[in-house]
């Protein structure tokens, strides 16, 4: 085990299935010899070695050492089958598992503690499955790694499974575990078989990509490693594993964990050449064509891949915010739907409603609807959207023909696109193209003084403090630390989007997916954990009804040293609520002074101060007057810089 | 709820009927608004909700002060919107309190110039 050559193969590297040369002649044999004795750590092994439990240990630096094969009948008879499940999990490089303790999951719980010494994976405590779950979500889109959401059977998993809806339709590779009970014979009577459930994935199944309920170590040893792999192939997808109770609690003779099959780091597909090609030609030809994108970049070079497309046809992109898609500076960005009217190409990229982009839908007494685009404007498709659809559910919209579709994942097509582009575009497109770019700078130059203009409009001095100046005064705040805004800008009326830069892909997480709310503090919460590792200011603005779904994540917050700076956009309502209210009682013209009950969180008011405090986060506020922001968020900024996470309760405009 | 389909078209109905609707609540706008009941009706009936307290403005509504439209249009569009906007009518709204609405978001101060706001800068 001490081939130099061999130490040095990164352990990543070999996970993705990179190349691993001239190791192949060291056997299972000799890596089972390093391990061994007593605990100690064995020196890393070769990496051109199948993942084995022993492997797994090693690479991950196990300190503890297995369990003692029981003595007598009152012990664990051998060693436990979680202590293999843990195995598989650290060979798959995940550094968070966070749970709400559940007694079905008790033996992983101990594994992951004891034997694992609670390093890679690291166990983080929820105060509820919903909230385990939305971290989950929010942790991979800051940091790209799926985090393991460790659930309760039955009651725990439908707690999560509003949480698990929401990482579906935002695309999210949540890898959900739970614990059950499958054998009649052997479960704890009452309660625990009240918990116990025949099929558990049944309650997600439209909403997950796959699930197991394996039976066998080495059967759990497959459906994990499928399962991740599943779920890392785009599109992103949550996945289910079920841990039979048993077989998480059974002990094992020595030699009885079976090896760990391998992963490899999937790659998505890209368009046909063909279509891609088709493409190519009608965005070039086309006068005004107008590319939007929803779930587009995946990651930063997705951002890098879109400005060059943009920027080769002076496009302007419409970024519907579902991820970082383009810097919010450039003059070629738009947000609303405003340039989709005069356009006569339209290219979608992984939207999620096509059909809405390109229609209008008015919510009133009598619905009107129509196309927001001119006739003959040609649209092209391409997503995942069509590869890969359940029925039940409708996140996927209504249904819009267009004129090429091509079922691919956006990401890894555009490479493609590009050069396609750029051999269709002749000197003639290029003076054309040229036009055009110098008319979108025009036009974008006086954004920024329009920008302020409204701000200074928009109730600046006001009281409630308005959400131009809440952000404003934030941006002052930060700008320049190396942050990321970890929520969604929408309730403040996007003015982030306005006001600040926003250039990489990790400064922006897009949104909860399906809409189900008490997503924004746990996914913020997991959001700032991912930019813990890098040192990042992770910033969360902070709708109050959200907060109260899933309080606890505050506590979570505090628990594990998260730093997190945590704005309340306090308008003391479930906002959206009053809104429809308001048009119910108008269409139905009567009482037109009732919309508040039942939709404001008003008498008492809440303190999101004190309720911080109370979970041992350092809580500001009420801050009701504009002009006490600015101290209260450099005082915030002093205690998040400290590593902790704060809390500053500002009490604002609705919107 | 007459939920119905209809093309974008068929509004234009509606914008005629806007027009002639303005006459009788010309008349009634001879009278007075008054700030402070104007302010309390845009609370309690909540045209803030989708505008702001100070009918700023946001992602919901648009900025309707400190300059609405003159009283005619205003009231026309209140009494008469179909689009996103519910129409408040006279059964729900008072003459009056639309007045006193429109008093209250003429009364609402001026924005401070850009240029003295460090913030902005
Ligand atoms: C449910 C949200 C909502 C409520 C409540 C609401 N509005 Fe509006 N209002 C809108 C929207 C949206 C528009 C933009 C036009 C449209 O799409 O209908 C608008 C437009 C207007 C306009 C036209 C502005 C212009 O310059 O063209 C006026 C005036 C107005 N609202 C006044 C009021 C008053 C007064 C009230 C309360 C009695 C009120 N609104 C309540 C949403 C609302």
């Amino acid at each position: 085990m001490s081939k130099p050559e061999a130490k040095k193969v990164d352990r990543r590297k070999f996970l993705a299935g990179v190349a691993v040369v001239g190791a192949a002649a060291v056997t299972a044999d000799s890596a089972r010899a390093a391990v061994l004795p007593n605990g100690q750590i064995a020196p890393v092994a070769p990496s051109a070695l199948r993942p084995s439990t022993l492997m797994a240990q090693v690479d991950n630096g196990v300190h503890a050492p297995p369990a003692a094969l029981g003595t007598h009948a009152g012990l664990t008879q051998g060693r436990p089958g979680s202590d293999y499940m843990l195995d598989v999990i650290k060979s798959l490089n995940i550094d968070y598992v966070v749970t709400n303790p559940a007694s079905s999951c008790r033996g992983l719980h101990d594994s992951i503690v004891t034997y694992g010494d609670n390093k890679k994976p690291e166990l983080i405590t929820a105060m509820h499955e919903e909230s385990a779950t939305a971290m989950a979500h929010g942790y991979f889109k800051a940091s790209g790694k799926p985090m393991i959401a460790l659930c309760h059977g039955t009651v725990g998993l439908q707690h999560a499974a509003m949480a698990v809806y929401n990482a579906w339709c935002d695309r999210a590779p949540v890898i959900m575990m739970i614990g059950n009970s499958l054998d009649a014979t052997q479960r704890r009577p009452g309660v625990p078989t009240t918990h116990s459930v025949q099929d558990p994935g049944s309650l997600i199944r439209d909403f997950t990509k796959w699930d197991d309920q394996p039976t066998s170590l080495g059967h759990f040893g497959e459906s994990m490693v499928r399962a991740y792999r599943i779920a890392l192939t785009p599109p992103y997808e949550p996945v289910l594993i079920v841990m039979d109770e048993d077989l998480q609690e059974k002990g094992f003779a020595a030699d009885a964990f079976p090896v760990i099959p391998k992963f490899v780091m999937p790659t998505a597909a890209a368009g046909d050449p063909n279509g891609v090609r088709e493409a190519a030609r009608m965005l070039v030809a086309a006068e005004n064509p107008v590319i939007v994108a929803d779930r587009a970049a995946r990651s930063q070079n997705g951002v890098n891949l879109l400005v060059q497309l943009a920027e080769l046809l002076q496009a302007t992109v419409i970024d519907q915010g579902g991820r970082m898609n383009f810097p919010n500076l450039h003059p070629l960005y738009a947000r609303g739907g405003g340039p989709i009217a005069t356009a006569d190409v339209v290219l979608g990229l992984e939207l999620t409603d096509f059909f809405g982009t390109v229609n209008n839908f008015t919510d009133s007494a009598e619905v009107t609807q129509g196309p927001r685009v001119k006739p003959g404007t040609k649209l092209i498709s391409i997503g995942m959207g069509d590869v890969y659809i359940r029925a039940n559910y409708q996140d996927f919209q209504r249904y819009q023909p267009v004129d090429i579709a091509i079922g691919a994942d956006a990401e890894a097509t555009l490479p493609m696109l590009v050069e396609y582009v750029k051999a269709e575009i002749t000197a003639a497109r290029r003076a054309v193209i040229d036009k055009r770019g110098q008319a979108a700078a025009a036009a974008f130059a006086n954004s920024a003084d329009r920008m302020r203009t409204d701000a200074a409009g928009g109730a600046w001095n006001a009281t409630p403090i308005s959400t131009a100046r809440l952000s404003a005064e934030l941006w002052a705040a930060i700008k320049n630390e190396d942050w990321a805004l970890v929520a969604r800008d929408q309730s403040v009326s996007f003015w982030p989007h306005r006001m600040w830069n926003f250039s990489k892909y990790h400064q922006y997480i897009g949104h909860s997916g399906g809409a189900g709310v008490g997503y924004g503090l746990p996914a913020a919460v997991g959001g700032a954990l991912a930019h813990k590792a890098n040192g990042r200011l992770a910033v969360n603005i902070q709708p109050d009804g959200d907060c109260m779904y899933a309080p606890g994540a505050l506590w979570t917050a505090a628990h594990h040293n998260i730093p997190l700076l945590t704005v309340m956009h306090n308008n003391r309502a479930y906002h959206q609520e009053t809104m429809h209210l308001q048009r119910m009682a108008t269409w139905r013209e009567r009482r037109v002074d009732r919309w508040k009950i039942g939709t404001t969180i008003e008498n008492p008011n809440m303190n999101f101060a004190k309720l911080a405090e109370s979970m041992g986060v350092v809580g500001i506020g009420p801050i009701e007057n504009p002009n006490d922001l600015a101290p209260a968020l450099k005082r915030a900024l002093e205690v998040v810089k400290s590593g902790e996470p704060v809390l500053v309760d500002v009490v604002a405009q609705p919107r | 709820m007459k939920r119905i389909l209809l093309s974008v078209a068929a509004l234009a109905g509606a914008a005629a009927f806007f027009a002639f609707s303005n006459a009788p609540i010309a008349e009634a706008a001879q009278a007075q608004g008054d700030v402070a009941r104007g302010q309390a009706a845009f609370e309690r009936i909540g045209c803030w909700a989708c505008h702001g307290h100070q009918g700023q403005g946001g992602s919901t509504g648009p900025k309707i002060a400190p300059n609405p439209l003159a009283f005619p249009a205003f009231s026309g569009f209140v009494r008469t919107t179909s689009g996103e906007m519910p129409p408040f009518t006279a059964r729900v709204l008072p003459d009056q309190d639309l007045r006193d609405i429109h008093a209250f978001l003429m009364s609402v101060p001026a924005a401070p110039a850009v240029a003295t706001i460090p913030l902005l800068q």
